[in-house]
């Protein structure tokens, strides 16, 4: 009966590693750059969601599209001004210029809002569901399931919409894609703005979940990396394969050899993953 | 030549700030060392076969744990530094045969995951290794000069070894290949170039003086604890130094360290709670306006005074 639970567990847990790395996903397979300011990315959306809270009493739910928004703008303003210059720069000078950018948004994090660990506290708590003998916390099925749905919504974006499929030609071949028209550093920065308000909008989401400081965003940006390496880059169901493979390693791993093990565990099964099947799961697609 | 004079202006600085004796400039001296170390072995890998590895943080955490491990075994403080390294070069040279395979973006986040990967583990083993609690070093019975001075010569001996390595290194036939490598990997291998052995030898040497220094490291502080030693910023300050004194040249990694201790030296003095900020900006307009390094605009301006 156990494994029910905890097999239950791992899925919830995989919506919301789904939801953490699917804007990093969305950024290494369209631009090529490994942005390390995803991690900063998430906690301040989930403080935009802690302060809109506390001041104006907004739901984190109704507050993640603002937190997605006013990422979305800070996305995008970054890809157009800095990382657009060298994005054809080798990996190096990309994820060095992130790291760097990191270092700057991270700190001033810290400055202005302290290292303290804060927590949405729901009031009143959402409480649990029960099917049989299965219990799951309401707010972490919420959260999934809301997450889920911006995730479809991004999949609907992409394949959907002229703008969608601007982005996927971009990816496919940047030169032909500027030739048909498309204004690839535009939507290179809309790219770059789309992963960060995915990421807002997760942040903003898990903040009824996780403690939010800034000193967590490496252990959101360690999920990113595990989640897109397991399922396959570059494509919605790859984040969503490989976060549900992670919740489900992890789950497990706690229940058998103790919840300390899951982190090496994962780190040490993206490097097997590497070695073996780089293109994990699904292997490497777009979003055609 | 032009490397030659700084060199020597750098000598010649490094002597004076030791003969003021201070114990702040030994102690700026022995980081000086330090740096110079990780940036010059760095270089193997990431400069001349032009890898992007951010596994320095894991070699030297490993090279210092594993030398903080032994000693408290029984192994005398100068045998533990070597094995360590070995240790480190060992795990390197195993690790590679998995990831040396991968390119770009691929390789860089696997080396980035084997920091975290060994973090971790030295976290959850804590009868072995403290745990999040660190291990304390032997502290030696000697007057807290010498203690420096030795620490101090012990790194300094590490750095010229390693600058030796990278002088062999690169004239022979393994400079040669790993630069073919560093151009076109596919064309090396089609030139005879066994681009697997050459790579392998790279990302091991980049792990050996690492892992000495971070035993060296460990007994100078006496303390180390994971989160200091596996530092990512460990990974990313090394090839910060190698991009500011020029990829994949023989002095530049020295000369960059220097000027990168210098400039984190004065950060820190002045501006404590932002120097991340100003690390990270300090980054953002090294990738932006100087690419390839300090030593190029001096190259530009030579030339244009030659013409």
């Amino acid at each position: 009966m156990i494994y029910l639970q905890v097999l239950a567990n791992g899925v919830v847990l995989g919506g919301l590693y789904a939801a953490i790395a699917v804007g990093f996903s969305l950024v290494w397979g369209v631009l090529n750059i490994i942005n390390m300011l995803h991690g900063s990315f998430i906690v301040l959306g989930a403080y935009v969601a802690f302060f809109a809270y506390g001041l104006f009493g907004l739901h984190p739910f109704l507050a993640a599209p603002i937190a997605g928004a006013i990422l979305f703008a800070i996305g995008y303003s970054l890809q157009s001004t800095v990382i657009n210059r060298v994005i054809r720069a080798p990996v190096l000078m990309t994820l060095t210029l992130t790291f760097g950018l990191d270092l700057l948004l991270n700190n001033a994090m810290l400055l202005a809002f302290k290292a303290d660990y804060r927590k949405v506290v729901l009031d009143p708590p959402l409480g649990s569901m029960f099917f049989g003998p299965i219990v799951l916390p309401l707010d972490r099925v919420a959260v999934m399931a809301l997450a889920l749905l911006l995730t479809y919504g991004l999949y609907r974006l992409l394949r959907d919409s002229k703008m969608g499929r601007a982005i996927i030609s971009v990816r496919m071949d940047r030169e032909a894609a500027a030739l048909m028209g498309v204004d690839v550093m535009r939507m290179q920065a809309i790219t770059f703005g789309i992963g960060a308000f995915m990421a807002g909008a997760a942040g903003s989401l898990l903040s009824i979940i996780y403690p939010i400081s800034p000193l967590n965003s490496m252990t959101f940006l360690g999920k990113a990396f595990v989640v897109c390496v397991i399922g396959g880059l570059g494509s919605v169901g790859g984040a969503i394969v490989g976060g549900i493979a992670l919740g489900l390693i992890e789950s497990f791993a706690a229940l058998w050899f103790g919840p300390e093990y899951t982190v090496p565990l994962s780190f040490a099964l993206l490097v097997a993953f590497l070695a073996v099947r780089p293109t994990g799961l699904l292997g490497r697609r777009g979003y055609e | 030549m032009r490397t030659a004079i700084i060199l020597v202006i750098g000598a010649a600085l490094f002597a004076a700030l030791l003969l003021l004796g201070s114990n702040y400039a030994i102690r700026f001296a022995t980081i000086f060392a330090m740096y110079a170390t990780l940036a010059l072995s760095w270089n193997f890998i990431g400069g001349l076969a032009g890898y992007p590895s951010f596994a320095t943080a894991a070699f030297f955490g490993l090279g210092s744990y594993a030398s903080a491990i032994l000693q408290s075994s029984g192994i005398p403080m100068l045998m533990a530094w070597p094995i360590g390294g070995l240790f480190t070069a060992i795990f390197a040279a195993v690790i590679g045969l998995a990831i040396l395979h991968l390119k770009g973006h691929y390789f860089a986040i696997a080396s980035l995951a084997l920091v975290e990967f060994l973090r971790e583990l030295v976290n959850i083993n804590d009868q072995l290794t403290g745990g999040g609690m660190g291990l304390n070093l032997p502290v030696a019975h000697a007057g807290v000069t010498q203690q420096a001075l030795f620490f101090l010569a012990a790194m300094l001996a590490v750095t010229i070894v390693t600058l030796l390595a990278a002088v062999v290194v690169s004239r022979r036939k393994i400079g040669f290949a790993l630069r073919c490598i560093q151009q076109n990997e596919d064309a090396a291998i089609m030139l005879g170039v066994n681009a697997r052995r050459y790579k392998a030898a790279a990302f091991t040497l980049s792990a050996l003086f690492p892992g000495v220094a971070g035993g060296i490291y460990a007994s100078w502080v006496h303390y180390i604890d994971p989160s200091d030693v596996f530092d990512i910023l460990l990974s990313v300050k090394p090839l910060v130094m190698v991009l500011l004194g020029g990829l994949g040249t023989l002095f530049g990694p020295v000369i960059g360290a220097a000027v990168f201790l210098v400039l984190e030296e004065a950060v820190w003095r002045s501006f404590l709670t932002v120097h991340a900020a100003v690390l990270g900006l300090l980054i953002v307009a090294l990738v932006l306006f100087l690419p390839n390094g300090l030593m190029a605009i001096g190259r530009r301006r030579w030339r244009a005074s030659q013409a």
